[in-house]
């Protein structure tokens, strides 16, 4: 539960007063605390330096391990303290947290020191104060993300291959670091060369050259030389085709590296060659081969394979998309008003140029971003009125947010990374915290399964809760004191559905209102419930069992086998779970136990567990996984 | 020439009136930018204002320990450590509505708690000044946990009796029945019908409104109370909270 609930809980207690007279039942019997209740101060040995705080404070936060009784395994008897052999300046804030109910991040110590203090103690670090949380996740991401560099570094490229590696393995490595060999160096220069060959040769074959004998215009010289600029062409497509091919071939996957960037611009370089051999020598679809053309100007993208540089450039335009996509955005509306303010002023003028809006635009665009190239010019006093507004406001609109824009560039990328991170992230640690809450709420259905309901032999049901703390008690009869006076039970959201289903459908199942007065019946919303709650069981963590058990396993049967489905494993978790599944269907179950007096009552059996304290702390859910399980196997 | 010109200042004139509309738009999205952040800053500085409004309340500190002791039925002990763990929860000496609320809601997480605290919260606050002190809360806790059965049953009543007049009639019951199964939440077992609140207001005052009146008053709750085995024996129950 929250902090510091447990100091209320006098008072919660206290107001179910509220309820008696309404009750239609009887009450059930409280849970009697033996242990002594005066508060006692309690002495902490962290490494030699000792605190002392008031037990009500661990007691705060029982799923801690200050606050259960997992402490007791670092008591030490002569010096009558609790001795932790950790770092004394973390557990300072660690105490804090007991007392404030806030943890702080300590922003000079290591975080992954501080993470480390946290588990130990049973802290989950969402907990940590707004106030100290965004400093605590930066921190963590550079740790994760210097990390992660460390490691990428340490598998990329320099190290050696093993000595196992198949061809494609030694291919796509000579071609993702060229320096690893004299081949691939090679490789990857040629390639740059041809590249910068294909795009020299497309632009000089543009160029006008001296006509040819006996004509007078001047030809572009990819039709003067075109035997030639033809005959390099092929043989740049062939070189990167067979490259293109090759890296296929290579790449460890190949989906991803067909949908890579690098792997678009390369297929985009080569196309215009293939679908030209493919298309007809004919008159109106060479005009679409012609623009086809354009795209072997991609060809200078492969460039970014050879450049950091380009890549990297790439990479903050994608990143800072919506910058720029809002700069356009305002730039237009702007264009807008000013093309149509001009039209209209213009609309009078004979012979204007300003023939429509978005005729107008031109002229705004090359007047705000003060071009100026004078093929538009408005004539009406209006026009220029308002062309000198349009200029005017264009110097503002363009050069002063642009600057703005570069220097805060870094800025908002980060501010915005960090509000999403932080929105991402606040759904996380809410689930997470609702999580612990829910196992709370599952701890009291739970509890009322395990017969804990069974107000009038309360020996028989001491087994199943003493494990838990008195506050644990007192939540659980609170709200067992509810149940009573409004004559209704709790249940979870799964059960609820289903009764509905099942009332809509008009099936009528023999069920009492309370589930701890079913001695042996098994009805099919009984089965089902129990075998759902099973799973569940077999899926959250288990704890080893301990102690002796044995008696404890025919007393489950005769009173409660509904409630007998935990699994037990004291060698492997994963074959017992895994049994516990496939019996779900069948309730008659055998229980294998060895063979002890059955009659023992468990009164006896108490004494051995005290001494063991229950282990596991985190999860909520294992607070009740870790009473005395039970082998099953159905017949 | 001169039609020309008339021509020329006629159309000049559509023109101009329809640049003037864009104008004047143009004018408007631009103040209406300006006032937004106005607005902002405006919205600031009253929290601010708040803020600092709110730190200047003055923390309540409680009377003496030797007169608490007399005055509710715990020992010295019990005082402190009941004290120690509310100062802690709420530094500065009071509780207000909603934070007594926050803290009931969180012992129900089922269903909705905050009505009944609500009822609650006005039976601790005897003095009706919004928020509870440790005073008004140690005297309800001494009340309910080590008071005698009448005090009990009074304290029920106030519960009951929103409106303070000395009867309890149906629609605060009903008010009260209700809140209690909002706490329960939507998933129980059997499902809760719509007018199962109105059923157990109605067995209750069969059970309780003796004359037949319509309303129940103090001494017939007490009475129906002291009848009714049930009721007495749970009254024992919490005598070892603290």
């Amino acid at each position: 539960m929250a902090a510091g609930v447990a100091t209320w809980m006098p008072f919660a207690r206290a107001a179910a007063v509220g309820w008696l007279p309404l009750a239609q039942q009887t009450m059930p019997k409280p849970p009697v605390d033996k242990t002594s209740r005066s508060d006692e101060i309690l002495f902490v040995n962290v490494s030699g330096l000792r605190f002392q705080t008031w037990k009500n404070t661990l007691d705060r936060y029982p799923d801690t391990l200050l606050g259960s009784s997992e402490k007791e395994f670092f008591y030490n008897e002569e010096t009558q303290e609790y001795f932790f052999d950790r770092d004394p300046e973390m557990f300072r804030h660690i105490l804090n947290f007991f007392r404030t109910g806030k943890l702080h991040y300590p922003r000079h110590e290591c975080i992954q020191a501080f993470e480390e203090e946290l588990a130990f103690y049973g802290i989950i670090p969402e907990i940590i104060g707004d106030c100290c949380m965004e400093e605590y996740r930066d921190r963590k991401k550079e740790n994760q993300e210097r990390l992660a560099e460390d490691t990428e570094a340490e598998n990329a490229g320099d190290a050696p291959l093993p000595p196992d590696a198949t061809l494609r393995d030694k291919l796509w490595r000579a071609f993702e670091n060229p320096h690893t060999s004299t081949m691939a160096l090679v490789f990857y220069y040629v390639t740059g060369f041809f590249i910068a060959v294909s795009v020299i040769a497309n632009v000089v074959e543009t160029v006008p050259c001296r006509p040819l004998k006996g004509s007078i215009k001047d030809l572009p010289c990819g039709e003067k030389f075109s035997v030639g600029f033809s005959c390099l062409d092929t043989a740049c497509v062939l070189i990167f085709s067979c490259e293109y091919l090759m890296r296929l071939y290579a790449a460890p996957s190949r989906c991803d590296f067909a949908r890579s960037v690098m792997s678009v611009i390369d297929v985009v370089a080569i196309l215009p060659f293939y679908i030209g051999l493919v298309m007809p020598e004919n008159e109106e679809v060479s005009g679409a081969f012609v623009t086809l053309r354009v795209f072997r100007v991609f060809r200078i993208f492969k460039f970014s394979r050879h450049s950091q540089g380009l890549r990297i450039l790439g990479c903050t335009l994608q990143a800072c998309a919506s910058e720029l996509g809002f700069l356009l955005f305002s730039l237009t509306m702007a264009v807008i008003i000013f093309a149509t303010v001009m039209f209209y002023a213009e609309k009078g003028t004979k012979g204007t140029t300003f023939s429509s809006i978005p005729a107008s635009f031109w002229y705004t665009i090359v007047t705000m971003t003060t071009l100026g190239y004078g093929d538009m010019v408005p004539d009406s006093i209006a026009g220029k009125i308002f062309g000198s507004i349009c200029s005017l406001s264009g110097v503002l609109v363009i050069a002063l947010p642009v600057p703005v824009i570069v220097s805060n560039f870094a800025r908002i990328y980060h501010q915005n990374q960090r509000a999403d991170k932080m929105r991402a992230q606040q759904k996380v640690r809410q689930a997470r915290i609702r999580m612990a809450k829910k196992g709370a709420t599952n701890a009291f259905l739970q509890h009322k399964e395990d017969g804990g309901l069974q107000g009038g032999d309360g020996d028989s049901t001491a087994f199943c809760v003493k494990n838990r703390s008195a506050f644990e008690h007192q939540h659980h009869h609170l709200l067992q004191c509810l149940e009573k006076t409004t004559n209704h039970e709790f249940t979870d959201e799964i059960t609820y559905s289903e009764v509905c289903m099942m009332d809509s459908m008009g099936f009528r199942t023999s069920r009492s209102t309370s589930l701890s007065s079913q001695q042996g019946s098994t009805t099919t919303c009984c089965s089902r419930r129990a075998k759902r709650r099973a799973i569940r069981l077999a899926n959250s963590t288990v704890s080893v069992s301990r102690g002796s058990v044995q008696e404890l396993d025919t007393l489950h049967v005769t009173k409660t086998p509904v409630g007998t489905q935990y699994p037990q494993s004291r060698s492997s978790l994963n074959a017992r779970t895994e049994d516990l599944k496939l019996n779900c269907t069948d309730y008659t179950a055998a229980i294998i136990s060895i063979p002890t007096p059955p009659a023992n009552s468990p009164d006896e059996s108490l004494p051995n567990s005290p001494a063991i304290p229950g282990i596991l702390r985190n999860s909520r859910s294992s607070t009740f996984n870790t009473q005395e399980t039970v082998k099953i196997s159905s017949l | 020439m001169h039609a020309h010109t008339h021509t020329h200042i006629h159309t000049l004139n559509q023109s101009q009136t329809q640049t003037l509309c864009v104008a004047v738009n143009m004018g408007l999205v631009m103040g209406t930018f300006s006032m937004q952040s106005n607005k902002q800053d405006r919205t600031y500085r009253k929290d601010k204002i708040d803020d600092d409004f709110e730190l200047s309340i003055v923390c309540h500190r409680p009377e003496g320990l030797d007169k608490l002791e007399a005055q509710t039925n715990f020992s010295k002990q019990e005082l402190q450590v009941l004290y120690r763990g509310f100062k802690n929860e709420c530094p500065s000496g009071v509780v207000n509505e909603d934070t007594f609320k926050q803290i009931y809601a969180q012992f129900f997480p089922h269903g909705d708690a905050s009505t009944y605290a609500h009822y609650l919260f006005n039976t601790f606050d005897s003095a009706h000044s919004g928020s509870i002190k440790f005073e008004d809360f140690i005297m309800a806790l001494s009340t309910l946990l080590r008071g005698s059965v009448r005090e009990k049953l009074t304290w029920t009543f106030n519960l009951y009796d929103i409106n303070r007049d000395g009867y309890i009639n149906k629609e605060e019951m009903t008010d009260i029945v209700r809140a209690i199964y909002d706490m329960m939440g939507k998933y129980t077992y059997p499902a809760l019908k719509t007018d199962t609140p109105k059923q157990h207001v109605d067995a209750f005052f069969q059970k309780m409104d003796k004359n037949r009146d319509g309303v129940v008053t103090l001494d017939e709750f007490i009475l129906s109370c002291q009848e009714d085995e049930n009721i007495m024996r749970s009254l024992q129950l919490f005598k070892n909270v603290i």
